[in-house]
């Protein structure tokens, strides 16, 4: 066992736990909170596997930014301390066998084909690289999506600002 | 594979997350929770997005870049998503997923 092998249970069995956490809780705001754990372990796990730049994108990003437009929004549309009504039992049971049933084949495929184990060492990936690459218009640049993208998160802002509006009527 | 941890641990971690976001996908009524879910289940495609890069292509970056994008639309379509949220929250004063079928006309 050694210490990749331990900090990566670490970091797997709080994702796995938190996830739980997150879809079962009753109370939203905690929720939330689990929810920010799961992200910020898997931070942790694209840290392990040395895409360092990566990792600060989802700590900044998704652990910054989504959790915490989720909370205000939570704070927005439901009162703190609510506890959410539990759901059917038979919807629970429907869910659960869906759940677990498509988890299992997934697993089983996984343990059924051999990857190969060929051992990879490669250095970090450097910043430079990737400045580069982003900017690039040439093989294995990615200018085009990255405008792309660009124009994307122009449009859903502008589109959320009017949908959030206040209307007149 | 990578320093001692095999590819199979980071897929099987990545498949119990995407299967529990679709579990409460499926039970959750409050659409909040419901884009919590939604955002589980998108982690964990990121995570297999990266250990395929680092298993296949270790010197490029395909998949991180990949990741990237996907990162940037789950926060496109969670502003989005929360903004519909409030406005429903507006005219209906909760947001269960059963008074959804008020917006038809």
């Amino acid at each position: 066992m050694t210490n990749n092998q331990i900090m990566f249970f670490i970091f797997s069995a709080v994702i796995v736990i938190f996830s739980i956490l997150t879809v079962t809780s009753r109370r939203i705001l905690r929720a939330a909170t689990f929810l920010l754990f799961v992200l910020v372990s898997t931070a942790g796990l694209y840290f392990m596997l040395r895409f360092n730049f990566l990792a600060a994108i989802q700590l900044t990003l998704y652990a910054g930014g989504i959790v915490v437009l989720i909370i205000f929004s939570i704070l927005l549309t439901s009162q703190v301390g609510a506890k959410l009504e539990l759901p059917g039992l038979s919807k629970k049971i429907y869910a659960l066998i869906a759940a677990a049933a498509g988890a299992a084949l997934c697993i089983w495929t996984i343990l059924q084909y051999n990857f190969p184990r060929t051992s990879i060492e490669s250095g970090r990936t450097s910043i430079d690289d990737i400045g580069k690459a982003l900017t690039s218009t040439g093989k294995y640049g990615y200018a085009l999506p990255f405008e792309v993208i660009s124009i994307l998160l122009l449009a859903a802002m502008i589109g959320s600002i009017v949908i959030a509006k206040k209307r007149k009527d | 594979m990578f320093e001692g941890v095999p590819l199979n641990w980071f897929l099987i971690t990545a498949t119990l997350m995407f299967f529990i976001g679709i579990y409460g996908f499926l039970v959750r009524k409050n659409l909040i929770t419901m884009l919590m879910s939604l955002e589980l289940i998108l982690n964990s495609v990121n995570i297999n997005f990266v250990a395929f890069n680092k298993l296949l292509y270790p010197q490029h970056l395909e998949g991180m870049f990949f990741t990237v994008f996907i990162i940037a639309v789950a926060a496109a379509e969670a502003s989005v998503a929360i903004a519909i949220i409030i406005n429903i929250y507006r005219r209906l004063v909760n947001i269960d997923v059963e008074n959804m079928n008020e917006m038809k006309n």
